[in-house]
Parts: structure tokens; C-alpha cells; sequence
């Protein structure tokens, strides 16, 4: 790599978004669109204990279970 | 508007525990996170969990882990939070705080997908910490100390892998190599580049061995290895030379033992005989224990099961993994195995437990082994096992748990003094209501009948070197009755007081010697029995009496006080006289201060409205050195220290300030500071207690003193982590009580009231809500009260249960094989008896052991009438084929003819996997007969959703169908549809009316504002939010205002703005409103935010409330963590200014605990707005005094002024 290139706009572009997981490009389709929504939310409800508290009490399972449910369905999606 | 918000009742449920020794030395403490608060509980010698420290720390703890440096006495906490840093904490005995040790911050704030504090790992050998994210980012960090002893840490270094998904990490416990850290792993970086699943099905998690090299100071992948996909949880296995080393992995079904360079060790969790063949089980929390020479592990799964873990090893090679059926207890989010022998189980729901262990699971149980492992065709072959009684653990403590609230109200249906709290907790066979009520705990130890009505008790001891009183002595008008306390209380003659006449104080005086002040003497017992009597001279005689263990003071009728000494020969001796000006109301000296001859303060109280200091000093003895006036004529005086502030477990770090406390005649109880030099009274404060006025008495309190006040009710003034609390005693009236200590009952409270002596002694100090629990069957949903007729009418369901005649019929299965296994020939009758009565503690309680589960698609569901008083349950209607219950309202339609009628709203055979699907939706329309207490159905009228909302609305119901609002009226058959909206964008979720206007909330979209047009009749949307709201509670407050919470745990208010209101009120037509279009498909005005504060927990109801007699009223919510809170609006500019600058100075001078922005915290989802954080200004008090002195001088106050406001906002919530 030259050394204009570490300036360059699209290389930094790319840096940023391997290092910063998640964040959107110009060229997201929309299933990785809805894919990265998908986990983003899945990990903020596996982070707030309320939440997943919240959601276990409505699917009636142990939170445990709910928590590990959601860490699958950051792999397998329901859309 | 502006709010101040306060907790009420902190967290109840428990996120995480961990135990150790924290203070360093011997005692076993437990370390739990409640969400936002850190507590650090310990178990006393009685086996009762005592909470020690809590602390708010203003942003969510996700995970917690302890370690010990080599070497070490004492552990140190690590906190994984969302607040992008690591933390580490060191308990502070001397001063009863978590002091920080380290704080190193390693990424953005909040709850992210790749910013760790997750997950929490330590090398057992505390040399080094893995703060991992559920996704790509782990961090390790180096922890040492430096040449003074003191904790280091190092930048983080780097363990990442990108598009990796991590289910557990955990310690590898590699004696003193290089420390290892394990990690359960997903790749789905394939799975994300084919859309069509087959990798994604594919996928293989991994158990990945990171390597720190302490030498290289360098992290790598160590090893990877294919692991079972159903892998969720780490288990550390002892290592070095206390075992083979490794990792269990638990995943769903199995327990599998591996480590590098070793051959799988894989055994089947047993299952219970009941569970439907497509659900797995899984270990939810895990504890290991290791004794000197053996280790075990408790495994606990998703339906409560304990299973202990053995590894039979021979050196570092294991050859077989046991599981054995343990005990049963119910879920938990973690267990703690203590060193002396008790089971810590933070539940997740409902109360926790503390177990003592009474063996270990030696001895035979359903057991399954990696030897006997056998694979078929279909699989593994699974182990089955049926849940029994607790056989190796015994239930010896519980800690209320609140959590999870899923409805409130607030109300005072007992028509007591203050109102009362009912609550809906719990989930599931452990669900109860909970009736809270303001005031501490009382736990009654005797009550018995004296001869005649008492006037006064006292107890006295017969020495100071005493550990326990020796004496009660009771006064009537004309007698005194003395009880000597021993193995029981009896009365004796011997005593030396004198029986015949009624009594005006009883004390010990000197060291070893007894008074009693009747009115025409006083009489001194001495040690050998020898009696002096001292006369009042001529008729006058003793009106009130101060003493404390070396002064006296008399008052004469007349307004003569006499002031003795104890000389030093044990000796009481007239000192001198003062002549009041008129009869004194009331007298106290302070007690001596430690190491001195006397104390220097006498309170005399006057019927002139006024209270006197007086000197004992010899020099300028009797001496007036102040005067207050009070609003009221004093009636009872007494002086108590107080220590203001936090230090040491007992709060013993800063000056302690003097109080006298006085009750006035009006109900009143004022408090002033005494100055301990000049006896100048400053800084006075004054709280209403009661409709009589409070007499005062010093009693013992955890040791110290601490003040107990009777008024229309009992209160307690005390000291609890540094604050002074003055809660009221959930217990009758008393007229007069003093401490109490004997060898049964070491801290107690003997009183009297009507003809009764009482002892009691005082519970859970701290709490500012004490419960009545009454159980309930499934997961309360929602709940109406019926204030006339005082009945509460509440519909339960549970998801995934079996209904009642099943759970009947399989109990019975169940004790016919146990009995036929136990002895052959069982009881029918028996049987009958254990299933029929639920409240009967049969060796299977559901509460216990948690209904067995059926197909996610089942459902179990009741509607109760139930009396709060006698918490008999008048009716109970169980809903048949998977029908369940999710709304209620009482509604009485405009034709009167049945008067109110219940409204159920109810769906059948409800799925929300893969998508929401529903066979039908009812309302049920109940009548009440038997005065309310039963009730009868009338008709049930089919729709085509799940009615989630229902409302009475102009003698007609409104009820929220899915998107569509609808109006019904009361017909013979079914009710009767009369007009509808279907404009709404998800699902209605609560509705609420006033006049014409419909409040409606979605859930997904906050309010809208709807209003019916009778004439034309139609419902229109007029205004709505412009802000997408998960709502989750809502209230409404005024005509344009809404109170709301959203799913992520904030609360806000909207309001229609005034103007647009007023045009919406004078449009006489309405066709505006019907023809005017909003953009984007919106309504045409909007709401506007006035109030935003992000809670931190999820809030499930609101309501205005208020919860003092005369108070005003303030918005009362609980979450799901079990809190309850309020927010208070302030009255005043100044009050805003003023505590607006004190939450300022806080945030900077006292940053939250755990890292994160006090403000960035509270604004986590929406910029806060308008509310200040009580909990915040109230940690002032915890500040060191010269930080409090800096924060008290910006705000030209000092600080008591500022303790004063704190305690006076408080004193205007509860």
C-alpha cells in the first residue's frame, strides 16, 4: 500500500467499518441492512437484564434459555 | 414541569452474585448486582442475610467477577458494565464503602454489540482478567502489584476475532503457567455470505484456548477445537495440583469435560420424566466448590434442577464425568457455594435463598455417567429422573424479591393511615400479590394481659457490665408490677421497688445500683440491697423526671427542678434547685459522653410553647443557654446523636451531631442540632407524625441508639448506612416502651398498649416498605380494584403449562409410583389431600418446583376475585382450552340494568414463534354476584385479534383489537359493535379516556389522542407522538397530558400543546379534525415531550399517587427488577434551582460508581428533560466531609442545610 492511500477516502472508509462492526455502507443490501439491525438489537437485550427479564416472562421461559435463544438468533434470523 | 425522582425501593431481583471474602479475614460475603445497584450482603451467625453496603452506581452492571492476588486476604470485585470500562473495586471496612481501585476505559459506552462487559473471566491464580463482548472484542488485562503492595493493571491487550459470535468465556486454571482463557465461539462470517441458510445451518461452534504470555506480554489463540452446538456455558475446572485443569462446557443436554490434547468426556444431563420430547435442557447457573482434597460442581438447569458434577481424574487424565441429581430449588441467576456451607441462590424471579448444606449428595441418586453413555440411532440415550423433596439442603433464610412487578396500584382499601401498595409479583407457580405498606417490619415475640392498664414500662439492667436486662417494671395509676427477666418473665417482690405506688421513671444509677422516681420520692436501690429514700419536701410532688446513668433531674409540681448527681461513692446528691416559671411539660439530659463525669445539656420542655437548654456544667449550673419556641407545647423530650454521615460499618468516621428531639402536642415531631459546645439550637426540622403527640424513648437499634416515637402509630428513628431514617413501625398503637434484651431476644422493644404488654423486635431495617404476601397460581397480568366493595379482580396466565386437571392427574401418577415404590400400599385419601390443598406443604409444590412444562403452544390462564384482607380467594375461574387472559376492566354500560360488569379480554391458542399467530380473540363480559365476590359469565363475544386493551368510555367499552379501536355496546347475545378506527400502526396496548378524549398507546408508537364525535359517531386521531415509543405503561395525568414508559426503560410525558388543544376544544363541527391530514400518515398536531429520565429498568406501571396522608401527589411506578419509585413535581423555582445545582456538582464532584456518565446514564435512549435524579443529590450525605463542605459553600448553604432539603423533598414523597 502506498503511502496516499492510507488518505485515501474509500481505504479509511474501510477500516472504519471492519473495525467498527455494524455500521452501513453505500452499498448495503437490505438483508445485511436488516441483518446488523437484527443484532445490534439482540445484543442491547442480552446487555439490559430487564429486557431480557421482560422477555421471558412473556415467552414463560427461564432467562438463561432467553438469553442463550437470542445469542442463536444473532446467527439464524427470523425476517 | 419538573420532576424529582426517587427510589423507594431499590432493585430486588438479582442480576448477578458473586462470594468471597471482601472485607478480608474470615467472613464469607456475597457481592450481588441488582441492575443498577451493587450490593454487598453477608450472612450473620444466625444464618440471616444482612445487607451491609448498597450503592446506586447509575448505569447497568452486566457482569461481576472476584479475584485475589497471590498471597492475598481479601478479594477484589471487577465489573462489567455498559459503561466501555473496566472496573475494580476494593471493599472499605473502616469506612463501609466500594472504593475504585482501577478504571481504565477501553470503549464507547452502552450496551453494544462489540464493546466488552459482557462477559467477565479471571485466571484463578488472579494474575490476570478477560473482559470479553458477546461479539468480536475481548480484552485482557494484566493484574499485578507494585513494590507497595498495590494493585496494577496494564493496557488491555487485544484477543479479537472478527465475526465471531462468544457464548462464555471462562479461566483456565493452569497452576502457575502462562494464564489461559477459554472462550465458546461462533464464526458466522459464512453463514452471512449465503442467503440460503445452508452454512448458517452448518455453522460449528468452538472452544478456543487464548494464551496470555506473561513473558511476551501478548495474547494468542492457543488452540481451537470443535465443540457441541448447542454450547452455552464454561465451567473453570481446578487445575494445578488440585485437578486435571480443562474446561466443562455445558450445552443443551450434555456436560462435556475437555481440555487440550484430551479426549472428549461427554455425559447426558438427566431430564425429568415429564418434559416434552422437543425441549432441551439447559445450564443456566453454575458454582463450583472445592474442598482440600475434592472438587465438585452444581449444575443448575432451566426448569430448577441441581445436579452435582464429579470428575473422576488421575492426575491431569479424567476418565469419567458424573452428573447426580441433586436438589431442587427454584431458577436461579446465580449460586454462590459458601465456604462455611451455604448455598447462596439469587433467584431469578421471585424471593432468593440462602441453603445450608446438609451433606453433600453422597448418597444414592438417579445418576448418569460418561461411562454409561450410550449412543443410538436417534441420538444419545437420556437419562431420566423425577424431582423429590430437598434431601441434601435445608432453607434457612429468604430475601424478599419484588421482581418482577407486573402490575400496581396504589390505594387505601384498608382505610389505613397511609395508603397501601398492591403489587403483582412473580412469575408462575412462585407469582404472589404483595400488599406494601410504608414502615418497617415488626416481628411480634409475646404479648400477655396485665392486671389492670399500664401507664409506663421500663426495663433496667442490674449492673452496666450487663449483657441482658434484669428487670420489667410496669406502672398503673396506683401500683408498680416488676417482672424479672429470665428463662420466662415472672413477677417478683424482692426487687426493693417500691409496689404501692405508680412509678414516674425506673433507671439504673451509677454502676451496679437502682432508681425509681414515684411521685413524692426517689428511691435508691444500692447493689447490697441497702435502700435510701429521698422525700419531696412538703406536698409537692414529682411531675416529670430526666435522668441518665450518673444525673438526675426532677421536676416539682410547681415548676421546681432539682438536679442530683451520682457522687463517686455511688452516692445520689442534691446538687441544686431552679425555680421555672411555670410546670415543665417535659425533661431530658443527654446521655454522658464517653470518658466524661456528666453531660453537659438539660432539655426542659414548658407549656408555654417553648423548650429551654440548661447547663449541668457545675460552673454555671442551671444555666438557660437556649430557648427555642415550637408551635405546639412540647410533650416528651429526648436528645440522640446522630451521625450524619457514612464511615465504618456503623457510621463512626465523622463528628456525630446532637439532636434533640422534641413531640409536640400537635402530632408534631421537631428535631433541632444542638451545638455541643454553647448549647445553641440551630438547623431545626419538623415532621408530622400523627394525631397524637409522639412520645419519645430511646431504644437500642443494632447496637446503637437510636429513637422510638409514638404517635397515632410507632416510628422508629435510626441510623442505616449513614443516613438517618425516621420510618414508621407497621404495628398498632402503643402508649409507652423501652428497650429490651434478654438471652431469647437480644435487641427488642417491650411496650404497652391498652392492657397488654408487647414484645417485639424490629426487622430488615433499611426497608422502606414492609409486605404481606399472598401467593397467586399463574403469572399475574393485570389487576382492577373494586374500592367500594374492597376486592381485587386479577387474570393470570402462563404460556407453556399444563392446565390444572393435567398437573392433578400427573401429581397423582407421580405419588401412586412414589408410594408404590416406598411402601407399596398408598392412601387414596392421602393423595386427595396432598393434591387438593395447595397451600399445604406437600413434597412437590409447584412454587418449588415450577409447573411442568408443556408445548410452547398451551396455555393456562384464571381470572380471580380475591378479598386483600383475609387474602381468601372468593372466585376463581380457570379459562379451558388454551384460552389466556390479557386484559381486564370493570365497566358499567348506560342501560344499568346489571350494573358494573367485568370485561375480559382473552385470546386462544396465542403463538409468538415463528410469527404471532392467534385462533381467535374473546371479551368476556362477567357479572358480579354475591356482593362482587363472585362471578358469572354473561356472554363471550368473539373478535378477530387478541384484545390487549380494554376501557369504559361513556357507558359504553372500548376495547384495543390489534390495530383497530373499537366501541362496543352491551348486547343480549354478544356485545355489540358500534364504531371503530383502524388507523392505528401496530397494536393498541392501553387505552385510557377522559370526557371525549381517548388516550390510546401502541405499542410501538406511544399516544395517540383520539376524541369521539357522539353525533356523527366517530372515533378520530387528532394528535399523536412523533417519537417511536415501545410503551410499556402509561397513565394520564390531565386532560393533554400522558405519563409513559417505554420497553427501554424510560419514562416521559407528553402534552398536547395549549393552543392546539384549545382550537381542537372550540371546533364545534369537528370537521376539521375529520378532514385535515397529517403528513407521512401521522395526525395532524403533535404531542409534545415535557418530561424524559431514563429509569434503567423497565418500567410496567404507573400511577399518580400519594402515599402520605396530606401529601401531594406524585407518580409511583415499579419495574421489572422489583423497585418501585417516584416522581415528585416541584412547587417552587427555588427548590428547582436548587437541587439542579446540587445534581450538577454531584455529577461532577461524585461520578457514578462503575465508570459511567451520571448524565450520559439518564439521557441513555433520550436526552433527560426536566428531572432531576434524587438518588444522585441523596448520596451527598456519603461524601467526605470536606467535599460536602465545598458542594454546600458553591451553594452558599452548609451542608446540614442541604441534609435538610434532601430529608424535607424526601419527607414530601413518603
Amino acid at each position: 500500500m502506498q503511502a496516499s492511500d492510507r488518505f485515501n477516502i474509500n481505504s479509511q472508509l474501510e477500516h472504519l467499518q471492519a473495525k467498527y462492526v455494524g455500521t452501513g455502507h453505500a452499498d448495503l443490501n437490505r438483508f445485511e441492512w436488516a441483518v446488523n439491525i437484527q443484532r445490534d438489537s439482540y445484543a442491547s437485550y442480552i446487555g439490559h437484564y430487564p429486557l431480557l427479564a421482560y422477555f421471558g416472562i412473556a415467552e414463560n421461559e427461564s432467562i438463561g434459555r432467553e438469553r442463550y435463544s437470542f445469542m442463536q438468533r444473532r446467527l439464524v434470523f427470523y425476517l | 414541569m419538573y420532576l424529582y425522582s426517587l427510589t423507594l425501593q431499590r432493585p430486588t431481583g438479582i442480576i448477578c452474585a458473586i462470594n468471597g471474602n471482601f472485607s478480608g479475614g474470615k467472613s464469607q460475603e456475597i457481592v450481588v448486582a441488582r441492575g443498577k445497584v451493587l450490593d454487598l450482603l453477608r450472612p450473620d451467625d444466625n444464618g440471616r442475610i444482612q445487607t451491609i453496603l448498597s450503592v446506586e452506581i447509575f448505569g447497568a452492571i452486566r457482569s461481576l467477577a472476584q479475584f485475589r492476588l497471590m498471597g492475598a486476604q481479601k478479594d477484589y470485585i471487577v465489573v462489567g458494565s455498559d459503561s466501555g470500562r473496566i472496573v475494580i473495586l476494593e471493599y472499605n471496612k473502616e469506612k463501609n464503602v466500594f472504593d475504585k481501585v482501577h478504571q481504565e476505559t477501553f470503549g464507547k459506552s452502552g450496551c453494544r454489540r462489540i464493546v466488552p462487559g459482557q462477559y467477565l473471566a479471571i485466571d484463578p491464580k488472579g494474575r490476570a482478567v478477560m473482559i470479553g463482548a458477546c461479539e468480536k472484542q475481548k480484552l485482557v488485562y494484566v493484574l499485578n502489584r507494585d513494590t507497595a503492595a498495590r494493585l496494577t493493571i496494564s493496557s488491555p491487550l487485544e484477543a479479537h476475532k472478527s465475526h465471531t459470535l462468544v457464548y462464555s468465556i471462562c479461566g483456565v486454571d493452569c497452576g502457575f503457567e502462562n494464564p489461559i482463557f477459554a472462550a465458546i465461539e461462533l464464526d458466522y462470517s459464512e453463514a452471512d455470505q449465503d442467503s440460503t441458510g445452508q452454512a448458517a445451518s452448518e455453522a460449528q461452534k468452538h472452544l478456543t484456548f487464548y494464551e496470555l504470555d506473561l513473558g511476551l506480554n501478548h495474547v494468542s489463540r492457543k488452540w481451537s477445537e470443535q465443540v457441541d452446538n448447542g454450547a452455552n456455558l464454561l465451567v473453570t475446572v481446578p487445575g494445578g495440583g488440585d485437578g486435571p485443569s480443562g474446561v466443562l462446557v455445558c450445552a443443551e443436554n450434555f456436560v462435556i469435560y475437555k481440555n487440550q490434547g484430551h479426549p472428549d468426556v461427554r455425559a447426558v444431563i438427566p431430564r425429568r420424566d415429564d418434559l416434552p420430547a422437543e425441549r432441551g435442557v439447559l445450564i443456566v447457573s453454575a458454582a463450583m466448590h472445592k474442598l482440600k482434597s475434592m472438587f465438585f460442581f452444581l449444575l443448575q438447569t432451566e426448569y430448577g434442577d441441581i445436579f452435582k458434577v464429579t470428575l473422576e481424574h488421575n492426575n491431569d487424565r479424567v476418565s469419567e464425568l458424573k452428573i447426580k441429581y441433586f436438589d431442587t430449588i427454584p431458577v436461579t441467576a446465580s449460586m454462590c457455594v459458601l465456604k462455611s456451607g451455604f448455598l447462596f441462590a439469587a433467584s431469578e424471579f421471585g424471593n432468593h435463598a440462602l441453603y445450608q448444606f446438609k451433606s453433600i449428595g453422597d448418597e444414592d441418586d438417579v445418576e448418569a455417567s460418561s461411562a454409561t453413555l450410550m449412543e443410538t440411532e436417534e441420538g444419545f440415550q437420556p437419562v431420566f429422573f423425577q424431582p423429590r423433596r430437598l434431601k441434601n439442603l435445608v432453607r434457612i433464610d429468604q430475601v424478599e424479591s419484588l421482581m418482577p412487578i407486573m402490575d400496581m396500584k396504589v390505594s387505601n382499601l384498608f382505610e389505613e393511615e397511609t395508603p397501601q401498595i398492591f403489587t403483582l409479583c412473580g412469575r408462575g407457580p412462585r407469582s404472589s400479590l404483595r400488599i406494601l405498606r410504608t414502615g418497617l417490619a415488626v416481628s411480634e415475640m409475646a404479648v400477655s394481659k396485665l392486671p389492670g392498664i399500664p401507664s409506663a414500662v421500663w426495663t433496667v439492667k442490674k449492673n452496666v457490665i450487663d449483657e441482658f436486662d434484669a428487670y420489667i417494671v410496669v406502672s398503673f395509676t396506683n401500683a408498680t408490677l416488676v417482672l424479672s427477666i429470665g428463662e420466662t418473665v415472672e413477677e417478683v417482690s424482692d426487687s426493693g421497688f417500691l409496689d404501692t405506688t405508680p412509678s414516674l421513671a425506673v433507671s439504673l444509677i451509677g454502676d451496679d445500683s437502682l432508681m425509681q422516681v414515684h411521685p413524692n420520692g426517689i428511691r435508691h436501690i444500692r447493689e447490697d440491697g441497702r435502700i435510701n429514700e429521698w422525700r419531696t419536701p412538703g406536698k409537692r410532688t414529682i411531675s416529670k423526671v430526666g435522668s441518665n446513668r450518673l444525673q438526675v433531674v426532677i421536676a416539682l409540681s410547681g415548676g421546681e427542678l432539682i438536679y442530683f448527681e451520682v457522687d463517686v461513692t455511688g452516692q445520689l446528691m442534691e446538687v441544686e434547685k431552679h425555680e421555672m416559671s411555670g410546670d415543665v411539660a417535659c425533661l431530658d439530659i443527654a446521655p454522658v459522653p464517653e470518658g466524661r463525669q456528666r453531660s453537659r445539656f438539660l432539655a426542659v420542655g414548658s407549656y408555654d410553647k417553648t423548650i429551654r437548654i440548661l447547663s449541668l456544667d457545675p460552673d454555671d449550673c442551671m444555666q438557660a443557654l437556649s430557648v427555642q419556641s415550637v408551635s405546639s407545647a412540647p410533650e416528651s423530650l429526648l436528645f440522640l446523636e446522630v451521625q450524619a454521615s457514612v464511615g465504618g460499618e456503623d457510621g463512626a468516621d465523622h463528628p456525630a451531631s446532637l439532636f434533640l428531639n422534641a413531640g409536640l402536642q400537635n402530632g408534631v415531631l421537631f428535631r433541632t442540632v444542638v451545638d455541643m459546645v454553647t448549647g445553641q439550637l440551630s438547623d431545626s426540622r419538623s415532621r408530622f407524625l400523627g394525631l397524637r403527640a409522639p412520645k419519645l424513648f430511646s431504644i437500642i437499634v443494632r447496637g446503637k441508639r437510636a429513637m422510638l416515637c409514638l404517635s397515632s402509630r410507632p416510628w422508629l428513628g435510626y441510623i442505616h448506612q449513614g443516613h438517618f431514617l425516621l420510618t414508621p413501625l407497621s404495628y398498632e398503637t402503643l402508649e409507652y416502651a423501652a428497650s429490651f434484651s434478654s438471652d431469647q431476644c437480644v435487641e427488642g422493644v417491650v411496650a404497652v398498649a391498652g392492657e397488654a404488654l408487647r414484645i417485639f423486635t424490629i426487622e430488615r431495617l433499611g426497608e422502606t416498605f414492609n409486605e404481606t404476601v399472598i401467593p397467586l397460581r399463574y403469572t399475574p397480568r393485570k389487576f382492577v380494584l373494586q374500592p367500594k366493595r374492597k376486592l381485587l379482580v386479577m387474570i393470570e396466565s402462563d404460556q407453556g403449562a399444563l392446565t390444572a386437571e393435567e398437573r392433578e392427574a400427573a401429581r397423582k401418577e407421580c405419588f401412586e409410583a412414589a408410594q408404590a415404590g416406598e411402601n407399596g400400599t398408598g392412601s387414596a385419601d392421602q393423595m386427595e389431600n396432598g393434591g387438593d390443598d395447595e397451600d399445604k406443604d406437600d413434597p412437590l409444590s409447584d412454587e418449588h418446583y415450577g409447573y411442568p412444562k408443556a408445548e410452547s403452544d398451551k396455555w393456562v390462564s384464571c381470572i380471580r376475585v380475591l378479598d386483600p384482607r383475609t387474602g381468601n380467594t372468593t372466585c376463581l375461574l380457570e379459562l379451558q382450552e388454551n384460552e389466556a387472559a390479557f386484559s381486564i376492566c370493570t365497566v358499567n354500560f348506560h342501560d344499568k340494568e346489571y350494573g358494573t360488569l367485568l370485561a375480559v379480554g382473552t385470546a386462544k391458542g396465542l403463538q409468538f414463534l415463528p410469527k404471532r399467530t392467534v385462533t381467535a380473540g374473546f371479551i368476556h363480559i362477567y357479572r358480579f354476584v354475591e356482593e362482587g365476590r363472585s362471578l358469572e359469565l354473561l356472554h363471550k363475544t368473539q373478535v378477530e385479534g387478541v384484545p390487549l386493551a380494554l376501557c369504559q368510555f361513556q357507558g359504553r367499552l372500548l376495547a384495543g383489537i390489534g390495530p383497530v379501536l373499537r366501541l362496543y355496546d352491551l348486547g343480549k347475545r354478544r356485545l355489540l359493535r358500534k364504531c371503530e378506527n383502524k388507523l392505528f400502526p401496530n397494536t393498541i396496548v392501553s387505552i385510557q379516556a377522559y370526557r371525549d378524549r381517548i388516550y390510546v398507546g401502541d405499542v410501538q408508537e406511544s399516544f395517540h389522542y383520539c376524541k369521539y364525535r357522539r353525533d356523527e359517531n366517530q372515533l378520530y386521531i387528532f394528535a399523536d407522538d412523533c417519537v417511536p415509543r415501545w410503551l410499556t405503561a402509561s397513565y394520564h395525568i390531565d386532560f393533554d397530558t400522558m405519563a409513559g414508559a417505554d420497553k427501554f426503560g424510560n419514562i416521559y410525558f407528553v402534552r398536547l400543546p395549549q393552543d392546539v388543544s384549545d382550537e381542537i376544544e372550540e371546533d364545534p363541527t369537528g370537521g376539521r379534525i375529520k378532514w385535515e391530514q397529517g403528513k407521512l400518515n401521522g395526525a395532524p398536531n403533535k404531542v409534545e415531550e415535557i418530561v424524559q429520565f431514563h429509569v434503567g429498568d423497565v418500567v410496567t406501571c404507573l400511577q399518580k399517587a400519594s402515599l402520605i396522608p396530606g401529601g401531594g401527589e406524585c407518580i409511583v411506578f415499579g419495574t421489572v427488577m422489583g423497585s418501585v419509585g417516584a416522581l415528585h413535581a416541584f412547587t417552587s423555582r427555588d427548590d428547582v434551582d436548587f437541587f439542579s445545582h446540587l445534581e450538577m456538582h454531584m455529577r461532577q464532584d461524585h461520578p457514578p460508581l462503575c465508570g459511567r456518565d451520571h448524565m450520559a446514564y439518564r439521557s441513555a435512549y433520550f436526552p433527560v428533560k426536566d428531572v432531576i435524579d434524587g438518588d444522585l443529590c441523596e448520596q451527598f450525605p456519603t461524601l467526605p466531609m470536606d467535599l460536602q463542605r465545598k458542594i454546600a459553600d458553591e451553594l452558599d448553604r452548609t451542608p446540614g442545610e442541604i441534609l435538610k432539603k434532601l430529608e424535607e423533598v424526601r419527607n414530601k414523597i413518603i
